[in-house]
């Protein structure tokens, strides 16, 4: 079983090692990209207007408010 | 004011994200596939140059891939923030499809990229083919998934309401999974991305043999490419017509938009060329079109397959009265706009009445509710509409943006059988013109794709989901001025991240096949 970790690690490792420039700057582009996503947009600016409800009935009641009025 | 309401600015949002999330997919689905061709002649044949040419291919994968990544996880943010009436309506049957594709057919793909990237000199021959294969095949798989969820929300099936969560519950899985609708969706919307993907290849191929570079590699390329792509675009004009038919069966507005047919008649003519007249309203009888060039009976047989038969137009699905058969093959009268309105009514104050009652612990109130419920949810979101005006989409839109897609599919046949009738003949790097088409096919086939969703998901309004929930219900209460700043804001992210994608993805072009591929 460590092997088999091993083999896997090491597979990605060397993978990522032997990266060209190309892949390099994508692998650049994705994190930056995933970090503004998470960190940034989530975070701050796409809150969910559920989310602030602890309980599915106080959310149910907010929709069923919404979908009757 | 331009885009005033919240509605629409959400709207416009939602547009943008999904349409900048296109532009990567499609390639992503079909060039995985076009990549494994290659490389299965590289294995079959142990000719290295097939394994070059699969390694080039790879590269523009990659950068596609990798700048498309997670551009969809947005559309979900924006579920959450702008359409949580939505969000939380469609309940678990939205999720159930997105979680199995985010568990499944995510990390299949992700685990054998992995393979197919680092793995030439690391696994044999045949594992590095499987690897290939399956991540062609995982992202197919993750299209299946999402597209299931859209064509649930054109056709909802195997669900039933919970008005005691006003959600919407799974009663049938394979119901939604087996869905005609969702089985035309996905067959025509993948077969779509095989044709942009085999005119991605042909336009870059085209391009070297202008630049009179490597020769072999573009001939053969565009014969692959060819090849699969005329086969894609002959199931794409199959699984085109099957969607016609299941939306003349389930969304006959849509189909009367794309036609700009106000009034049917039996043996209905298809609007093969027209011009739309931008005066016509729902309130006149002014005729719709300025001029056409039609099918006799086209649009009758497209949608009921019967040359005679009768196809609704919109002032016809709003008055109501003619007959069609429903879901369950039983001959029925439609109902008009004014009736559906009314039953969405009762609808709607019997969910409100069927909480206060069972607040109340008036269990015969809550039951008599419930019952005023079951019986007019099939029109539910009707309930919201005041005017039969907002039943009806952007016509002129749903109109040209048919038209465009089965124009340049059209085209794209003959480009296809032009290729490969020249490559035949030995003489394409001579034809110049053609060579030139292939280029410029490029931008028309990613506007023949956009168009196509514009047909569906315009052609669909003012449905989130049909007939039960219409965009202003659907819509969280957000101020204009917080959407608008997430849109600016994604807006710029977003055409960074496409300017950068176009720079490197020009920069592997030009180095092109000859060199190294990293």
């Amino acid at each position: 079983m460590n092997r088999i970790i091993t083999n896997i690690w090491n597979f990605y490792y060397d993978g990522f090692r032997n990266m060209g420039k190309t892949g390099r700057t994508l692998w650049l582009i994705i994190l930056i990209k995933l970090f503004i996503m998470f960190a940034i947009l989530k975070v701050f600016f796409f809150k969910s207007e559920l989310a602030e409800y602890d309980s599915m009935e106080e959310k149910t009641e907010v929709v069923i408010r919404n979908l009757t009025k | 004011m331009f885009l005033s309401s919240l509605a629409d600015v959400s709207r416009l949002q939602f547009a943008l994200t999904a349409m900048f999330h296109w532009i990567f997919v499609p390639l992503t689905l079909g060039l995985g596939f076009i990549i494994a061709f290659m490389e299965t002649k590289y294995v079959r044949s142990g000719d290295e140059f097939w394994k070059k040419t699969a390694k080039f291919w790879m590269n523009v994968f990659a950068v596609n891939f990798a700048i498309g990544v997670a551009t969809g996880i947005i559309l979900e943010f924006e579920f959450g923030t702008n359409w949580s009436n939505y969000s939380w309506f469609v309940g678990d049957i939205f999720g159930a499809p997105l979680a199995i594709e985010g568990i499944f057919a995510f990390f299949m793909e992700s685990t054998f990229f992995a393979i197919m990237f680092f793995g030439w000199n690391k696994v044999g021959k045949k594992a590095h083919l499987t690897a290939t294969w399956l991540t062609a095949i995982g992202t197919n798989l993750s299209a299946v998934w999402i597209l299931i969820a859209n064509s649930w929300m054109q056709f909802p099936t195997g669900m039933e309401f919970n008005p005691d969560t006003a959600r919407n519950e799974m009663v049938d899985f394979w119901a939604v999974v087996f869905s005609p609708v969702a089985i035309n969706k996905f067959l025509h919307t993948v077969t779509n991305a095989y044709v942009l993907a085999s005119i991605v290849v042909i336009g870059i191929s085209s391009w070297y043999l202008l630049k009179k570079r490597a020769t072999d590699f573009s001939l053969k390329s565009i014969k692959t490419a060819s090849i699969f792509g005329f086969v894609s675009l002959i199931v794409l004009i199959w699984t085109g017509d099957g969607s016609a038919y299941q939306v003349a069966k389930h969304q006959p507005m849509k189909l009367a938009a794309m036609e700009g047919l106000y009034r049917g008649e039996h043996g209905t003519p298809l609007v093969a060329v027209g011009m739309l007249n931008p005066s016509k309203t729902i309130h006149d009888d002014k005729d719709p079109l300025l001029f056409e060039i039609s099918i006799p009976q086209g649009l009758s047989i497209l949608a009921n397959r019967k040359p005679g038969s009768f196809v609704p137009g919109i002032n016809d699905i709003i008055e109501g009265g003619y007959e069609y058969t429903d879901h369950n093959g039983n001959t029925v009268t439609a109902v008009s706009f004014e009736e559906a309105k009314e039953r969405g009514r009762i609808a709607i104050n019997a969910l409100a009445g069927y909480h206060e009652a069972k607040k109340a612990s008036d269990e015969e109130a809550a039951q008599n509710a419930l019952t005023n419920i079951r019986k007019n949810f099939d029109y539910f979101g009707y309930g919201y509409l005041d005017k039969p005006e907002e039943l009806v989409p952007n016509v002129p839109l749903v109109f040209y943006a048919f038209r465009i897609m089965v124009g340049l599919g059209m085209f794209f046949i003959l480009l296809f059988i032009l290729k490969l009738f020249y490559l035949r003949k030995g003489t394409l790097q001579e034809k110049k013109w053609l060579l030139y088409a292939g280029i410029i096919s490029v931008p028309l086939v990613y506007i023949c794709s956009q168009a196509g969703w514009i047909v569906a998901e315009v052609g669909r309004q003012p449905w989130t989901i049909q007939d039960l929930l219409p965009i202003k219900a659907a819509v969280s209460g957000n101020s204009v001025s917080d959407v608008t700043t997430t849109l600016v804001i994604f807006f710029v992210l977003f055409s960074i991240l496409l300017a950068a994608e176009l720079r490197i993805m020009f920069n592997i072009i030009k180095k092109g096949p000859e060199t190294k591929q990293s």
